[in-house]
């Protein structure tokens, strides 16, 4: 097969299958159900699907969400008086591309070797066929780089939104996401540093890899028992960047209406919402990747899992294919677990203040990653 | 690393903007379009609107966060690459001198951040 249809089913597969897949399923179970389930409520529980009247399906609000999208392609695209009709449309795209791009350099697995593979007494694993990247878009070896390089783009759209609407509240809206955004930008770039240096490198896959080593023969090296404070603070900044859970200042309702999505409507207002859920999945991939150890298995190598030195025969065989599976499987489960979070906390704390996310951002954070980075560096330069 | 490494995300790009472009269009296709001057006022409480929020001031505080930004970023810019060849140094045993020379760097931007907050600028008030 060509290397371009191979590239295009990848994409179709990841981006349009698993990533869109799950940002409606999020749409549908947890702005649905979960959040009817938190706040005691039963939720959408009528409507029947194209009429068939199974209480299943009823119970599962399936019909509202397939409305819900219909709904959105059918209603009227409003421009307002006086907004520049250009960057008004263009906006949408810049939120909802960078959602998108991002993905290009997430492993899903492990490159898939045609030959056999042995495990080196350091946890590598040598193959001895061909490598190939069938998991991942696009190998990358600055890969983090280009992820924060691109997610950063999506300041822009919610920026020129606010701007191109003429609207009050669109504007106020705009400065509060693209302020909080480059804040909270300064405390993932440190908390990474932090990871990167235990890590030595940028390349996605190479860094997951590194997970499967094994601290003192027990405990896998995920980043989260390497870097704790890293992980904290880029999971909290994290949910401040997709501008979610309680740091949903910028599109506070009670506020300023719908902050810069206010003067949207149609599929516009789907594409921004979608882009925003998008970048809530994109989140929870990055956690598992770089702190729970994202395609790994804890004690599963290329050819078994091994519960002491990995050379050798495998103390339970396991077939490659198999192996795949559990490895595709790992990294899918890890990523919807930290999307569900988000959504229990999004759920579940109260709205921030405007100067608590400030004061967050850059009083608390900030000093802590500069620590954490120096404190690392020290530590790691003693031992 | 060639060019023609990069044709996955060319394929990527084009995959992308068509189908932000049909969505774009599907908005403008499907769907009533009877604009009336009520539908066309920019949203301000179901009043008329006052003024234009391109005249509107807004606190400065966002231009300091920005300014804040850039120094601070750039920090960060310049201490990945030094992470990502931390592991080279520590083997080669120049680790302490390695650890030094960022030393010197992240306090003098560490006592610019002291100085910053002293004089107010990421007060909230």
């Amino acid at each position: 097969m060509p290397e371009w249809i191979i590239t295009i089913v990848k994409i179709l597969v990841i981006v349009f299958g698993f990533v869109m897949g799950v940002a409606s399923l999020l749409t549908l179970v947890g702005d649905r159900k979960q959040s009817a389930k938190i706040q005691n409520r039963i939720g959408p529980n009528r409507a029947t699907l194209f009429g068939l009247d199974i209480q299943f399906f009823k119970n599962l609000g399936i019909s509202h969400f397939i409305a819900d999208g219909i709904k959105m392609v059918l209603k009227e695209n409003t421009i307002p008086n006086g907004a520049n009709k250009f960057l008004h449309g263009l906006a949408p795209s810049l939120v909802f591309l960078p959602g998108l791009f991002g993905w290009a350099v997430i492993p899903f697995m492990d490159t898939y070797c045609t030959g056999d593979i042995t495990v080196l007494a350091n946890y590598q694993e040598v193959c001895s066929g061909e490598e190939k990247r069938y998991f991942q878009i696009m190998h990358m070896e600055v890969g983090l780089l280009y992820a924060f390089a691109i997610t950063a783009i999506s300041v822009y759209g919610a920026a020129i939104a606010g701007w191109a609407s003429n609207n009050k509240y669109s504007l106020i809206g705009g400065l509060r996401s693209s302020a909080q955004m480059i804040s909270y930008e300064v405390a993932i770039g440190l908390s990474l540093a932090g990871v990167i240096l235990v890590y030595g490198t940028l390349d996605l896959n190479e860094m997951v890899r590194m997970q499967g080593h094994q601290m003192w023969g027990i405990v896998p090296m995920w980043g989260v028992f390497v870097q704790p404070v890293a992980f904290f603070m880029f999971f909290l900044a994290g949910m401040a960047e997709t501008k979610r859970a309680p740091f949903d200042v910028p599109e506070g309702e009670s506020e300023i209406v719908a902050g810069y999505i206010t003067e949207y409507s149609s599929m516009k207002f789907g594409v921004m919402q979608l882009g925003e859920y998008a970048a809530t999945v994109f989140i929870g991939s990055l956690v598992a990747i770089m702190f729970f150890g994202g395609w790994q298995v804890p004690f599963l190598y290329g050819d078994g899992f091994h519960f002491g030195t990995p050379t050798g025969t495998p103390d339970v065989a396991v077939p490659y294919a198999l192996i795949v599976l559990l490895r595709i499987g790992s990294m899918v489960i890890k990523t919807l677990f930290f999307v569900w979070l988000q959504f229990m906390m999004r759920w579940t704390l109260p709205r921030f203040r405007y100067d608590q996310i400030m004061t967050l951002g850059w009083k608390i954070l900030l000093p802590l990653g500069l620590a954490n980075l120096v404190i690392t560096a020290l530590l790691s330069a003693i031992f | 690393m060639q060019i023609a490494d990069y044709s996955a995300l060319m394929i990527f790009l084009v995959i992308a903007l068509v189908v932000a472009g049909v969505i774009t269009l599907l908005a403008n296709q499907f769907g009533p379009k009877n604009r009336t001057r009520q539908k066309a006022m920019p949203y301000e409480a179901g009043s008329d609107p006052i003024g234009s929020p391109k005249q509107t001031r807004f606190s400065v505080k966002f231009y300091m966060i920005a300014i804040s930004f850039i120094l601070f970023d750039l920090e960060t810019i310049f201490v990945i690459p030094w992470a990502v060849a931390w592991k080279q140094n520590d083997v080669m045993g120049h680790g302490l001198y390695a650890f030094g020379v960022m030393f010197v760097f992240v306090s003098i931007l560490t006592i610019g951040l002291v100085y910053e907050w002293k004089q107010g600028g990421l007060e909230w008030d």
